[in-house]
């Protein structure tokens, strides 16, 4: 039994009458290395822990809940921490819907999520893979003028969450990356590019495709040009298209839905999409980076199909959206660290893989804009009304190819008209750090704003 | 936090060799509460305390932090800082700190100074208010948090200061339904000040003014799509400066060449309409600091004047290579290393008349609100959001449209200033760089580009 959940297992005990309580526990410890000119130039490394404590109390008319959370996990802290909790409950409001999770007899899978050799690896080689990542950059191409950022990064984390009502469940995970933004110069103009590697341990990272695909996308970007406005069916690479299914995977929250601020509320059993799209929502698929084997109250995480060859099937649900939607837990309890309470969530997302390669996709589509990189995605895209409006670099599809590169432009539509307008899904899956994996996609109908 | 402790901490950081070395010690209480449909869904309290180690040997930085404030927590984090001091020559210097500068917040009311219940109040006034702007009102969403930052921050080279930040900010966001669908509205008040910044008015200005941009754009049509003339109002058009220039005037990008403005400090690369300063002196701003959190005293720094690049924005290590004086070096808690950062960035006043700008505007976009942006420092691209915009046709302000972002590239963008107003006021805003997020402000009065790419639906 791990340490993390003996204390917690303790901390339980101070539960009062008339009250229950959650505790969740985290700890962990990361690296950080960034290479500059071959040399390091940052080198931190880190262990943290915390505590979240939320308190609840039934009244009359429903539960209220307090919170409070700490940055560590020594005894005032967390003495300190409890207390906040209890004085915090007397202010919230008694809710109907407010409930800690109780077990539900579903079974969570078995996920090897945490490797070792994050923690045994040493320190010169995890420098030696940043330094040697920045090499591969700047070596590659001449047209590379300068390496802004070339990157080693790893974690192991480990959580434990228990609560009077039963729950307990404890978890542990790891992951190391390596990223690299690469800047390009023709003499006239300078274009960026970045690559990445991701794995659950330093051995699973691949620094060869990080700094190639850092190139390429830098230099084929040179020259890139403002086209006229137009109207075109949009391509999006994986790494965008992931980006495009975790804005879609926000609405199909029940949090989202029970608060009025999903355009798919009241719509489930219609066709929200076209046939070809089919969202899972699968945590247990270890081949999903963000996969996990209890969501943020302590559940079983779970396999749940969302949109089913364009027809909206489920939502996914916490204990408090489900309660006020009248159904049960997804297993879909998201918690941003010790700080946040759990809210409804999707967490692994994937989309069925159509048939066809992307050059294939590019083949059909003939003409339109392919988009490798998208910009202000937080400020041009409202998961409320659906309108969508983020500015893109890429590249020209003529003749059923790639051709020249572009840049300063926006693509834009709303977010319900662009899954009924989607017209080709590849095979291409990239699993990608983050809540959902990619692969290319085309949209028809898109507004492209240049000049 | 005792000065031995703190130097003896400094002199074991050193003790492998190193030419600087700081430890900065910070304890952050923050609470929040959040109204949904009427119901005080949860109260939170936080409070996190830590410190942070860097050691900087020539061109490499070590860096760790900690939970541990004991001596020998301290100690074991200097350690690890210290690690990347290979040579391992060196050994112990002393550190001598002298009488530590404090800087009392300006707050006049702390949060722990006001019962919950008051806090609650409001939130719950704001509701009533959103609600009563109309039944197509159908989502309000209102929340409070506040947080109160101390820290002590000494270095190698004897500076010794001590902060304490508190900031408040309030939000109001609402949703209206209509036969078009959802519309959104946003409101946020935030200062860097205690609870006097809330007040009835200002709860229900904020409250009003997020119900009535939620329902006018209910008839709002997609916005167009191509080049045109855009005035932006008052006030969150800063967010404009703070993409298309701010971020590529930060001292470590330009150190990299990583931006565009690199090589460039008196050249002219605005229009003479534009002077851009950054001032962290703003008392109450939310971007306001006394000292940044590397314990240089804020300053208010021109940074183009009448359109030409005067200077660069600057943390510690990178002036000091330059010669400089730094005030921008921010962190986002003892968790992260310090950066270059913006404080409050603003454009200082023209001589235009707010009214006459749009009515010499034939045909144009009239941006109301700002939702946030983003640049690409290397290639100048940015695109900022707008989330309250209306068309302008023969220099009146006529239909709402969708949201949207706009397209364009920095250097060109600021060329194309042509009109300034002298009703200027300031924004808040979080802006995020390489994971670290701080509160920052922006602000300007009502302008005019003669164009820029609005990134609509519109055919």
């Amino acid at each position: 039994m791990s340490q993390l959940l003996e204390q917690a297992d303790r901390l339980l005990e101070s539960a009062q009458g008339g009250e229950e309580i959650e505790i969740y526990l985290s700890q962990g410890a990361e690296t950080e290395v960034k290479a500059y000119q071959g040399e390091i130039e940052n080198l931190s490394t880190a262990n943290s822990s915390g505590i979240g404590i939320r308190v609840l109390r039934d009244g009359p008319a429903g539960a209220r809940v307090g919170t409070a959370w700490a940055g560590s996990l020594d005894d005032e802290s967390v003495r300190d921490a409890l207390r906040e909790a209890r004085d915090n409950v007397q202010f919230a409001s008694e809710d109907e819907y407010v409930a800690f999770a109780r077990p539900d007899g579903v079974v969570p899978v078995s996920l090897v999520l945490r490797d070792e050799s994050v923690v045994t690896t040493s320190i010169d080689d995890k420098i030696a893979m940043a330094i040697d990542l920045e090499r591969r950059v700047r070596g590659g191409d001449a047209r590379i003028r300068q390496v802004d950022s070339a990157n080693y990064s790893d974690y192991v984390a480990e959580a434990a969450i228990v609560s009077t009502m039963g729950i307990r469940a404890s978890y542990a995970r790891s992951g190391a990356y390596l990223s690299v933004e690469a800047i390009a110069s023709d003499g006239k103009d300078d274009q960026t590019g970045w690559g990445l590697s991701v794995g659950r341990a330093p051995r699973e990272l691949d620094g060869e495709k990080a700094a190639l695909d850092a190139i390429s996308r830098a230099t084929r970007m040179l020259g890139a040009v403002k086209p006229p406005s137009m109207k075109c069916t949009a391509v999006f690479d994986p790494r965008t298209a992931a980006t495009l299914l975790s804005i879609i995977g926000g609405a199909l929250s029940g949090d989202a839905v029970v608060r009025g601020r999903s355009f798919f509320a009241n719509r489930i059993g219609e066709m929200v999409a076209s046939s070809l799209f089919s969202v899972l929502d699968d945590p247990t698929d270890p081949r999903h980076f963000a996969a996990s084997s209890h969501d943020g109250e302590g559940l079983a995480c779970r396999r749940n199909l969302l949109i089913s060859d364009g027809r909206l099937q489920a939502f996914v649900y916490d204990t408090r959206s489900a309660r006020r939607a009248g159904t049960a837990s997804t297993g879909s309890a998201l918690r941003g660290g010790i700080a946040g309470s759990p809210s409804a969530g999707c967490r692994a997302l994937q989309l069925s893989p159509g048939s066809e390669d992307q050059a294939s996709i590019l083949k059909s589509v003939g003409y339109g804009v392919y988009v490798e990189s998208l910009m202000g995605v937080h400020s041009g895209v409202n998961c409320i009304s659906g309108d969508f409006s983020v500015g893109v670099t890429g590249l020209m599809i003529r003749d059923g190819q790639l051709a020249e590169p572009v840049r300063e432009i926006t693509v834009a539509s709303t977010l319900q008209r662009m899954l009924l307008d989607l017209s080709h899904v590849g095979n291409d899956v990239e699993w990608l750090p983050g809540s959902a994996a990619g692969q290319t996609l085309a949209i028809e109908e898109i507004a492209v704003s240049g000049s | 936090m005792e000065a031995d402790v703190l130097q003896s901490t400094l002199a074991q950081a050193m003790s492998r060799g190193g030419d600087f070395a700081e430890v900065f010690v910070e304890d952050r209480a923050t609470s929040s509460a959040m109204l949904d449909q009427r119901r005080v869904e949860e109260l939170s309290s936080g409070r996190d305390r830590g410190a942070g180690i860097r050691v900087v040997v020539g061109e490499t930085t070590g860096f760790a932090h900690t939970t541990d404030l004991s001596e020998k927590g301290l100690h074991a984090a200097a350690e690890a800082a210290a690690a990347v001091a290979r040579a391992g020559g060196g050994g112990v210097r002393e550190v001598v700190l002298g009488t530590r500068r404090d800087y009392p917040s300006p707050a006049r009311v702390e949060s722990g100074d006001v019962a919950k219940a008051k806090k609650i109040e409001l939130l719950l006034q704001a509701d009533d208010v959103a609600r009563s702007e109309g039944s197509s009102i159908t989502q309000v969403q209102v929340a409070l948090g506040d947080s109160t930052r101390r820290f002590v921050v000494a270095n190698s080279e004897g500076v010794f200061a001590s902060d304490h930040q508190v900031r408040t900010r309030f939000n109001v966001s609402c949703v209206a339904t209509g036969d078009t669908g959802m519309q959104t509205g946003y409101r946020p008040i935030a200062g860097t000040k205690g609870f006097e910044l809330l007040n009835p008015e200002a709860v229900e200005e904020a409250a009003r003014g997020a119900a009535r941009q939620a329902i006018t754009k209910l008839d709002a049509r997609p916005a167009p799509s191509g080049d045109l003339p855009v005035v932006l109002a008052s006030g969150s058009g800063g967010i404009l400066f703070h993409e298309a220039c701010g971020h590529g005037l930060e001292a470590d990008a330009i150190m990299k060449e990583a931006s565009v403005y690199a090589g460039k400090v008196g050249q002219q690369v605005a229009s003479p309409l534009v002077t851009l300063v950054d001032d962290g002196t703003v008392s109450g701003e939310w971007g306001y600091l006394a000292i940044d959190d590397e314990g240089h005293q804020s300053s208010r720094n021109v940074l183009i004047e009448n359109g030409v690049l005067t200077d660069y924005m600057w943390d510690y290590l990178r002036a000091r290579k330059d010669g400089r004086v730094s005030a921008n070096g921010r962190r986002q808690s003892y968790q992260y290393l310090p950066m270059v950062r913006m404080t409050n960035t603003y454009l200082l006043e023209g001589e235009a008349d707010a009214d006459e700008i749009v009515a010499q505007t034939p045909y144009g976009v009239y941006v109301a609100q700002l939702g946030g942006g983003q640049v690409n420092t290397a290639t100048g691209d940015f695109v900022f959001g707008m989330t309250a915009a209306f068309l302008i046709e023969d220099g009146k302000i006529t239909s709402p449209l969708r949201d949207c972002n706009l397209i364009g590239n920095g250097p060109e963008i600021l060329k194309r200033v042509d009109a300034v107003g002298r009703d200027s006021s300031m924004i808040p805003g979080t802006c995020g760089k390489d994971g670290q997020q701080v509160p920052v402000g922006c602000g300007q009065a009502t302008m005019r580009l003669s164009a820029i790419t609005i990134g609509g639906a519109a055919a």
